[in-house]
């Protein structure tokens, strides 16, 4: 299913498909969110903001506003 | 070879355990920079290499590539492109991790680009087996060009081999990993003949970063048919790092097998724990509580003994050394200076402790993401936790460590608000003050009533911190858009080296620094303090001889009316006579006054002025009372009452929770932000509301 980054769930597994170059950092880049890659989101944070995922073997954490831009299809439920 | 003295650069993504590679090529041979007032950029050691030769190893900030998105990454860069540095590495050490190789390789390959003698490390190579992973070593050195050394620093297995090869650089290949220009073959190529003399990839690295790093002029650049919109070079940045991860995986899909059946899921049960909606916070605050409870009551043992040991070796110099104006100095300037100083070593050591704790075992970057869209609604990011917190030891590292906060105006708010924290400089005065104002009794049996007062300050400061930030946010119109990736290492029992480490370095470091403002000005009251102009100090005895022998008053107390006529009418006496007016409504007498005024220095300078003026004051040199125990007998000749009683008390302390006393700070802000009006904003603007919080405290409680 095509969705994006921030509307994943909880443990939820996704393939990054595409991503809007201008309105993400490059360092998330660099951190291994490309395309193609696996991503899984870990968690949540308390208030619903940032999130947690794992990209790459990265363990890193984003605002939704930022995962909002990233392109995924969902592998997992 | 030996005598020689091989430079080493140690680089690498942050989590790595570079420190801990530091550590134990290191040991205690460090130099932290030297603050206060200057930034520590670049932390070095020294170490003994195996040909007898020595390496001095510079460890640089942690970074996730050569393209620099924080202060910390530039620093980095700076060093790796400019061959002329005196401290332009010989050989190049990339610290990565067995579980994020593939990661840590991204840098790897760029520092490879750059054509310095590079040695890969792979730390923590213990945790290789628990993790089913295996590493084709010789394989991965053909591929990358590169000798390895797979380390443990916390067994410390593999430093010696790490050595060797150091020793060794010449033999390293410099070689680079691929060929980055075929991005573009084009642009690169015209690039190329343009500057035939530089290397290619340190042009791009000019060409794509902000900062403009002088090995030649961007300038240049510009105007050219090459030159090429941000957008267009941030989409060959993603081409060129796509090109990378193709590399390294290509290299790891031969080079490293992961059974990943093996893979602990540690870190996933304490994430759920410990970012938690509601245990997330309750921890966070219970950690918080049990450091400020512990600094207050932990410290206090040693403290008071210290306190005691100066006001004996204080008697005791005074009678043992010939009367005169080195003993003096000595005896009133120089041993109680150094005393005020030294008392609060504990509390801030306790600090350091907790606070490098936090950070080893990877928790601090949990609060990060708990705290992050608080954090947001006052301007500030989530990374901002890591200086307010640390702003409880020293508001000095605490701004530097705002550096890995890549979105300017986010940063700026942060050094901005950091000093409101109450440092540990706070803490000498906060804690004499508490200790005359608040009676030592406990509710509910179990709180301390002066460890909450000490808590409820803590939390003022920070209270004033995040109410500046949300002034600042609605009044600065600065247009920068927000980002926020944080990385969430693994979690990791705190190594002992490290810790200890970290504690007895900074705690140097800042009582050294702080140490040496505290000894000057303390000669220098001493000296304005027993030094006065016109007769009225010079002749003090027989004025008060004579008032006193009108008065009736019998001549075993003269001594002690002359001493305070005597200060009364000093440089120091006069100076603060003159300031009187502005403080009085705040509740405070002249002396008080001197404190404060020298105490914009450095909070600390407080307590030691005070010592000072006392010990100028008092009669009887073989008297061992404490400073603290002079305070609260000091008596206002005016109105007849206690000094420091509630009232004036609770004024000082919080004027001292939100003034902005600490030259070094300013001067660490002035450096980060690169001008004099940001420092000046906070001094103006936090001592302002200072005045005003303490005099309406004192108006309303009098």
């Amino acid at each position: 299913m095509k969705t994006n980054l921030s509307l994943l769930k909880k443990g939820q597994k996704a393939v990054i498909t595409e991503f809007n170059v201008d309105a993400i950092p490059l360092k998330l880049l660099e951190m291994g969110c490309l395309p193609g890659n696996e991503v899984q989101l870990l968690q949540i944070a308390p208030l619903g903001d940032p999130i947690y995922i794992n990209v790459n073997d990265s363990h890193v954490s984003i605002r939704k506003e930022t995962a909002a831009e990233i392109g995924v299809i969902i592998i997992t439920e | 070879m030996a005598g020689q003295t091989i430079k080493i650069a140690l680089i690498g993504n942050p989590n790595v355990g570079k420190t801990s590679v530091f550590n134990q090529l290191t040991g205690l041979n460090q130099q932290v920079g030297n603050y206060p007032g200057i930034t520590v950029e670049r932390k070095a050691g020294t170490c003994k290499l195996p040909d007898g030769s020595k390496g001095l190893v510079l460890d640089l900030p942690g970074t996730y590539s050569l393209n620099a998105s924080s202060m910390d990454e530039n620093v980095v860069i700076e060093l790796l492109m400019n061959k002329n540095d005196k401290d332009y590495p010989d050989v190049a050490v990339v610290v990565t991790e067995v579980e994020n190789l593939k990661r840590n390789l991204l840098l790897f390959t760029q520092i490879k680009d750059l054509e310095i003698p590079t040695i890969l490390v792979i730390n923590m190579a213990d945790r290789m087996e628990k993790k089913g992973i295996a590493l084709d070593i010789p394989y991965l050195e053909q591929h990358l060009n590169t000798r390895i050394a797979l380390v443990s620093s916390r067994k410390n297995q593999g430093i010696d081999h790490l050595k060797d090869l150091i020793v060794s650089y010449n033999g390293l290949s410099t070689q680079p990993c691929l060929n980055a220009s075929s991005i573009d073959p084009d642009y690169f190529n015209s690039l190329r003949k343009i500057f035939p003399s530089q290397l290619l990839y340190k042009l791009w690295l000019v060409i794509t970063q902000d900062t403009n790093f002088g090995i030649i002029d961007i300038k240049e650049l510009q105007g050219t048919s090459f030159t090429k919109t941000k957008p267009e070079l941030k989409r060959l940045q993603q081409k060129e790092t796509i090109k990378r991860y193709q590399f390294i995986n290509d290299t790891l899909k031969v080079g490293q097998t992961i059974d990943a059946d093996k893979a602990n899921d540690l870190r996933a049960k304490l994430d759920r724990v410990l970012t938690h909606r509601v245990f997330g916070y309750v921890i966070f605050m219970a950690i918080l509580m049990l450091i400020f409870q512990s600094i207050f009551s932990w410290s206090s043992v040693p403290m008071d003994l210290i306190d005691e040991g100066f006001a004996w070796l204080s008697a005791y110099t005074a009678e043992h050394m010939a009367p005169g104006k080195l003993t003096d100095l000595i005896v009133q300037g120089i041993i109680p200076g150094i005393g005020g100083v030294v008392i609060f070593i504990p509390q801030i050591a306790f600090l350091f402790l907790f606070i490098s704790i936090l950070e080893e075992s990877g928790y601090m970057s949990r609060v990060v993401f708990l705290m992050d869209k608080i954090m947001k609604r006052f301007g500030l990011n989530g990374k901002s936790v890591v200086p307010l917190i640390s702003g409880t030891a020293c508001a000095i590292p605490a701004i530097m460590s705002a550096r890995n906060i890549e979105n300017w105006r986010e940063r700026l708010i942060t050094i901005l608000v950091t000093p409101f924290t109450t440092c540990s400089a706070r803490l000498p005065v906060y804690t004499i003050l508490i200790s005359l104002i608040i009676p030592d009794r406990y509710v509910l049996g179990i709180f301390n009533l002066q460890g909450l007062t000490l808590m409820a300050l803590y939390l003022l400061g920070f209270g004033g911190a995040l109410l500046a930030a949300w002034i600042l946010n609605k009044v600065l119109k600065l247009k920068h858009k927000s980002f926020f990736v944080a990385e969430m290492p693994n979690y990791k029992m705190p190594l002992f080296k490290n810790v200890g480490i970290t504690v007895i370095e900074k705690t140097k470091a800042f009582v050294m620094g702080a140490g040496k403002i505290i000894l000057a000005l303390s000669v220098i009251i001493w000296f304005l303090g027993s030094h006065g102009p016109g007769d009225d100090f010079k002749n003090a005895e027989e004025i008060v001889k004579a008032d006193a022998q009108q008065r009736g008053i019998s001549p075993e107390e003269w001594d002690e009316m002359t001493a305070s006529y005597q200060l009364e009418h000093s440089y120091i006496g006069i100076a603060g006579k003159a300031i009187e007016p502005v403080i009085r409504p705040l509740g405070y007498d002249w002396k008080i006054g001197v404190a404060i005024v020298s105490s914009f220095a450095a909070r600390e300078v407080f307590v030691g002025t005070l010592a000072t003026i006392y010990n100028i004051g008092g009669n009887d040199a073989e008297d061992e009372t404490t400073i603290r125990q002079r305070m609260a007998a000091e008596i206002d000749p005016q109105t007849g009452e206690k000094v420091f009683n509630f009232a004036s008390g609770i004024s000082l302390l919080l004027f001292y929770a939100f003034a902005m006393q600490c030259i070094s700070t300013l001067a660490i802000v002035k450096k980060e932000t690169n001008s004099w009006m940001w420092p000046t904003i906070q001094l103006v603007g936090m001592s302002g509301f200072a005045y005003a919080v303490a005099l309406l405290a004192y108006q309303l409680l009098k």
